[in-house]
C-alpha cells in the first residue's frame, strides 16, 4: 500500500472492501449508483416497521389474519411488502398454548421484505447453536419466560422459506388504532424471542 | 459439508450479546460489502446456493472468528475468482487488467434496475409437475448422509425421525444447485419432537420444524 493515501488508521477488512469495490467500480460489474439503491433500501426503507403494520392489520382484521395465515406470500405483498429474502413467506401464530422462534443454524436466513437485515445477534454463532438444543434458555437471555404447558415450535430457515411470528396481541389495546397498534410490536418479538407489551397508559409514570 | 456454519446444537460459543436500538450496519465497509455481493450477483455467475457454500467453505477456526459481512467478503472474492470475473491479480492490486467482455458488461444493473430487482426477489419454486415423495402426516428420517458439498439438511437432525406437517411444493433443490444442477424436489415442513433430536433433557411439548428437500428423507416406519 504505496499510493500515498494514509491508510494507516483503516483495518484489513476496510481496505479489502475498497480495494475490491474500486476494482469492480473500475471493470464495469457493478455500477456505483446502484450500490448506493442497495443501500438505502436496507438502511432507509425496508425494516421491521414492514412486519410491524402486518402484524398490526392481522390484530386487527380477522379476514385479514386468516389469509395471512394460509398463504403469507400472497397477504404479505398485497401490503406492497415483498421482494429479496421474502419471496416465500410463512407465518406462525403465537397463542397461550405455542410459543413460536425462528432461527436460521446454517447461514443467517431472515424474512428481509418485513423484517429488514437481520441484528448481528440472530448472525451470530451463540444463537444460531443454542435457539435449536436450548431454546426455553435463549428465550430467558432475552427475558422472556415461557410457561412449561406452553409448547415452544422452533423453525430452522433451512429452505427458501421465510418466517415471521404473528405475536400474541397484549391485553390493554381496545381502541388503538393499526398504527398505535404498530408502534408496540418489536423486531423481537417477530422473531419470537420477545412478546408484545402492553401499552403504556396515558399518564403512567 | 460438516463444516462450521452448521451451528445448531453446538455448545461454548458464549451468551447472546443483543445490543439495543442497533444500527443497520456498524461500519461503512459493511455497507459496501452488502451492496457489491448483490450487484456482482447481476453476472449470473452464480446462484445463492453457490454463494451460500463460497462463505461456509472456510476453515472453522476462520469462520468462527469472522463476522457475517467478513463472511460475505471471503464468499464474494472466492465467486469472482472462481468465475474467473476477476483475477487474482486484479484482486491483489485493486486494478483492471482488462474490461468485461461485452455480453457481460450488458449485464450490469442500474441503480433504476437494482430496484426492481430487490423488490421482486428471485422465484425458487419450479413449475415441474413433480410426484411428492411423502404425504403430510407420514413418518420420515432424515439420510444419515455426510456430503463434502453443500447441503441444507443440518447435522443435528440427520438419522432423525420426525412428521411431515406440510408440503411447501416444488423448489429447485438447493444441494444440487450450489453445484449448478437445477433439481425440481417437494419441500417439507417436517416436526420433530425436541426429545427425538436431544434426548430426554428436552421438553416433552417442544419441537423444531425444519424445511427439507425430497432428497433429504426416506420413508420411516410410522
Amino acid at each position: 500500500m504505496s499510493e500515498g493515501h494514509d491508510h494507516s488508521h483503516l483495518s484489513d477488512t476496510e481496505l479489502r472492501v475498497r480495494s475490491l469495490e474500486s476494482l469492480l467500480v473500475e471493470k464495469g460489474i457493478v455500477d456505483p449508483a446502484a450500490l448506493d439503491t442497495v443501500v438505502q433500501t436496507y438502511e432507509e426503507k425496508i425494516g421491521p416497521q414492514n412486519g410491524a403494520r402486518v402484524v398490526a392489520r392481522a390484530w386487527s382484521e380477522p379476514d385479514f389474519k386468516d389469509w395471512l395465515l394460509r398463504d403469507a406470500s400472497a397477504a404479505i405483498a398485497e401490503m406492497g411488502y415483498h421482494g429479496r429474502q421474502g419471496e416465500h413467506m410463512n407465518v406462525v401464530e403465537n397463542t397461550s398454548q405455542v410459543h413460536n422462534l425462528v432461527v436460521c443454524t446454517l447461514c443467517s436466513c431472515y424474512p428481509w421484505p418485513v423484517l429488514g437485515l437481520p441484528p448481528t445477534w440472530y448472525k451470530s454463532a451463540p444463537y444460531r447453536s443454542r435457539a435449536v438444543i436450548d431454546p426455553r434458555g435463549v428465550l430467558r437471555e432475552f427475558g422472556t419466560e415461557v410457561p412449561d404447558e406452553v409448547s415452544v415450535r422452533v423453525w430452522d430457515s433451512t429452505a427458501e422459506l421465510r418466517y415471521l411470528v404473528l405475536p400474541e396481541r397484549p391485553l390493554g389495546c381496545e381502541g388503538l388504532s393499526q398504527e398505535d397498534l404498530a408502534a408496540l410490536v418489536t423486531r423481537n418479538s417477530m422473531i419470537g424471542v420477545e412478546k408484545v407489551a402492553p401499552p403504556k397508559r396515558a399518564g403512567a409514570a | 459439508m460438516n463444516g462450521a456454519h452448521d451451528l445448531g446444537g453446538m455448545h461454548g460459543l458464549g451468551p447472546i450479546e443483543w445490543e439495543v436500538d442497533e444500527p443497520v450496519f456498524h461500519h461503512e465497509w459493511e455497507r459496501r460489502i452488502l451492496a457489491l455481493t448483490l450487484a456482482a450477483g447481476a453476472m449470473g455467475k452464480w446462484n445463492i446456493d453457490i454463494s451460500r457454500h463460497a462463505r461456509e467453505n472456510q476453515p472453522p477456526a476462520q469462520y468462527l472468528a469472522n463476522s457475517y459481512y467478513q463472511t460475505w467478503l471471503v464468499g464474494l472474492e472466492k465467486l469472482l475468482l472462481q468465475t474467473g470475473l476477476i483475477s487474482a491479480g486484479e484482486l491483489a492490486s485493486g486494478r483492471s487488467a482488462g474490461a468485461l467482455p461485452d455480453a457481460l458488461a450488458a449485464r450490469v444493473l442500474k441503480a433504476d434496475q437494482m430496484a426492481a430487482v430487490l423488490s421482486r426477489g428471485d422465484q425458487f419454486r419450479m413449475a415441474d409437475e413433480v410426484a411428492a415423495k411423502f404425504a403430510v402426516g407420514e413418518s420420515v428420517r432424515v439420510l444419515n448422509n455426510h456430503p463434502t458439498h453443500h447441503t441444507r439438511a443440518p447435522r443435528y437432525t440427520r438419522g432423525h425421525c420426525g412428521v411431515v406437517q406440510r408440503d411447501h411444493g416444488v423448489f429447485v433443490f438447493a444441494d444440487a444447485n450450489a453445484q449448478g444442477n437445477k433439481l425440481a424436489q417437494h419441500i417439507y415442513s417436517v416436526c420433530f419432537p425436541a426429545q427425538e433430536l436431544w434426548g430426554d433433557a428436552a421438553k416433552a411439548n417442544d419441537c423444531v420444524y425444519v424445511d427439507l428437500w425430497d432428497g433429504h428423507l426416506e420413508a420411516a416406519a410410522g
